[in-house]
Formats: structure tokens, sequence, C-alpha cells
């Protein structure tokens, strides 16, 4: 199968992650996942689009990019937001650390994400904004 | 959804809806701050039947409703949870606070 590649940008508001998450569940629906991939999927990139409106623009407005594609069965989701950026990127990822206790914010993103796909990266720079790039690869059908 | 909240004896159990992410967990949150400042709730019981979506926001919303009533002698429980969001509640570790049950009805009318 060719290769096939999309990205939408849309508006940091709370609505649109449920948005993401249903754009990338139909981009990967040609390669016909499997329900617990295609949740997988849904619930990183719900991770990560959370994490640009909360903490990357901190409830305010900004643009979120989700840059995906697909080869052989192999999944490249990314998203990037020009928001506040992360200050200690190794500290964030760590499993229950979190800034914004006070919203009560489990601290377990980064780890969903790490948990649910099989690769995992993040550049970030403060004052620039953060981008996530993650990996999955289906099994053969 | 016709009703989100429901009084049943000391439970009030929360119907929570297609998805549980962010947005819904900030709507669910201010319900229940309101509710719970109107009368005091020892028992929450979230009812998962028809959630197909959980993410990291769903499991911070349940475990602050835990740190709080379990502080003042109360619980949590969660009820109708399909497989996954089941899978969300073990790779975070909540199966170990908060009860997970098949029916509302067991947990109101079975041991807990």
């Amino acid at each position: 199968m060719e290769k096939n590649e999309m990205m939408v940008i849309f508006d940091s508001s709370s609505e649109n992650e449920s948005f993401a998450r249903m754009v990338i569940a139909a981009f990967v629906s040609r390669i016909d996942p499997t329900l617990e991939e295609l949740a997988d999927i849904k619930t990183a990139v719900s991770e990560a689009v959370t994490n640009s409106i909360i903490h990357g623009y901190k409830d305010g407005k900004g643009d979120i990019r989700m840059h995906a594609s697909i080869a052989d069965r192999e999944l490249f989701v990314e998203i990037e937001d020009e928001g506040v950026g992360i200050e200690d990127i190794q500290r964030a990822m760590e499993p229950m650390y979190t800034t914004r206790p006070d919203l009560d914010r489990s601290g377990m993103g980064f780890a969903f994400m790490e948990a649910f796909m099989d690769g995992l990266e993040v550049v970030s720079e403060p004052g620039k904004g953060t981008l996530v790039k993650m990996t999955k690869k289906m099994g053969a059908i | 959804m016709d009703m989100e909240y429901e009084m049943r004896g000391p439970y009030l159990i929360v119907h929570v809806g297609s998805e549980l992410d962010h947005h819904r967990a900030e709507c669910l949150k201010a319900g229940l701050h309101k509710i719970e400042r109107e009368r005091g709730i020892k028992y929450i019981i979230f009812d998962f039947n028809g959630t197909g979506f959980m993410d990291s926001s769903g499991v911070g919303l349940l475990i602050s409703r835990y740190r709080d009533l379990s502080m003042s002698g109360g619980n949590v429980y969660a009820s109708g949870v399909c497989p996954a969001v089941k899978k969300l509640f073990y790779v975070s570790g909540l199966h170990k606070i908060i009860g997970v049950y098949e029916k509302v009805e067991d947990i109101i009318y079975g041991e807990k």
C-alpha cells in the first residue's frame, strides 16, 4: 500500500479533543486496525492534544497541528503546538508528575502515550512550543 | 443523555456518557461540585455503561473524587466498564483503589 499522509490544524478548545480522536480513527481505518489498536491510538492522541490545550496554551487560544502518515501498516502521528513549551521534559514524562494538581490531573498523560504506542519522542523548547511524535505498528492481517 | 446524576439512597450515581475525556471530565467536575455543595455525598458510583472511551483526564477525575470522599469515610465505585476503559483502569493502577463492578445494583445491594 502506498504511503498516505494528512494534516489538520484546529483550535485549542476542549471540544476538539473528540474531533482529533475521530480524525485519527478515520485516518487509520483504511489499514484495518484491531479495536484495541484503534483505542490505543485514540487514547494517545487524546493525551497529546489535551496536553497542548491545558499545558501548552493554558486553556487559552492557539493552533494545534496534527500530522499523520501511514506506510507499511505503521502509523506516524505528530501533535504540535506553539504554546509555552516544557522546561524539563524528563520530569514531565514521569508517571504521576503534574504541574497542574489544581486541575485534578492524574499525571498519566505521557505514561499512557508510552504504554499505548510503540514509539514516543517529545521535542520542546520553553516559549516556542512542543512537538510530540508517536509511532505504532499495526499487527499483520 | 436524559439524566446525568441520580441519587439512590446514599449513592450518587454519575452516568458518565459516551466518552470521558478532559472536556467531559470538566463538565462532570462542575456538576459534582454543585451537588456536593448542596448536600453531603458519601458514595459516588461512576456508571460507565455506554462509555467507550476514557483517557487520563478521567483517571484524574476519579482519583480526585476518591481522595476527597475516602478522607471522610466515603468511597468511589465504577460500574459497567467496557474492555477499552478497563484497560485504562489497569494500566493506571486505578483498579487498586476503585472497585469495578458489573452493574450499579451489584454495588448498592452487594457487598462493598
